[in-house]
């Protein structure tokens, strides 16, 4: 029987200023379930506190932007967006 | 379909892609790189490198595309954004509408570019003349969530 953890693997993916802040692209977090977007960022700065995240950075789940409340589910990806400068 | 590309933009090629017998108006917008006295630190600009994340920028693009679509009936947009590094002079982004009348033409070209800036996953880095290089941290933008 595949041991029930009660933990979220969570994938993060990690770009341009922030992926040089926290020295990765990809990173797996892992979170107490049911989680949110604001509990993995906790994960986050306590597993890198020298990394000088912002208080509230743009965050992606699947794709699309989502408030910090945002719950998560298995298989979901996050990702943490610097401040957008496309165009 | 891509919209992200690693080399020069050819702006003739969209509007080819967007002409069409019910439009009379054809709009376009290229957004190129700055090398200006406003940018004379460090030597001066040399070129920006753009990266983005791929699969997200590709996503939303599309959904800028759907509802521009949706929002100005009978037009046509076709839109590349160049990622790797650009020099001086050249453009990042190349957009080309085309709509039955000019105001459309003019309001969707416009409404596409706006929204790139606002919701597009893709980052600046300035590379200088003296070798450094730079996160385009840019004002006006959202650093983080509004509260």
């Amino acid at each position: 029987m595949p041991p029930t953890t009660g933990t979220l693997a969570v994938p993060v993916r990690l770009f341009a200023r922030y992926a040089e802040l926290l020295g990765a692209e990809r990173l797996t977090i892992e979170v107490p379930a049911p989680a949110t977007v604001a509990a993995l960022l906790e994960r986050l700065r306590t597993a890198y506190p020298a990394a000088a995240l912002p208080a509230r950075p743009l965050v992606a789940v699947n794709l699309r932007q989502v408030a910090l409340d945002a719950a998560l589910a298995p298989g979901d990806e996050v990702a943490l967006l610097p401040p957008l400068s496309g165009g | 379909m891509t919209r992200l590309v690693p080399a020069a933009l050819a702006i003739d090629r969209l509007l080819a892609e967007v002409a069409a017998p019910h439009c009379g108006g054809m709009c376009t917008f290229l957004g190129t790189v700055r090398g200006g006295p406003e940018e004379a630190a460090h030597g001066g600009v040399t070129g920006i490198e753009y990266s983005a994340y791929e699969a997200m920028a590709e996503a939303e693009l599309d959904r800028i595309v759907s509802e521009t679509l949706a929002r100005w009936p009978g037009a046509r947009v076709a839109l590349h954004h160049r990622l790797g590094l650009v020099p001086v002079g050249e453009a990042s982004i190349a957009i080309a509408v085309a709509a039955p009348h000019r105001a459309a033409a003019f309001d969707a070209c416009r409404y596409v570019i706006e929204q790139v800036k606002r919701r597009v996953p893709i980052w600046k880095r300035e590379m200088h003349a003296d070798g450094t290089a730079t996160w385009v941290d840019p004002d006006g933008r959202p650093a983080e969530v509004p509260r």
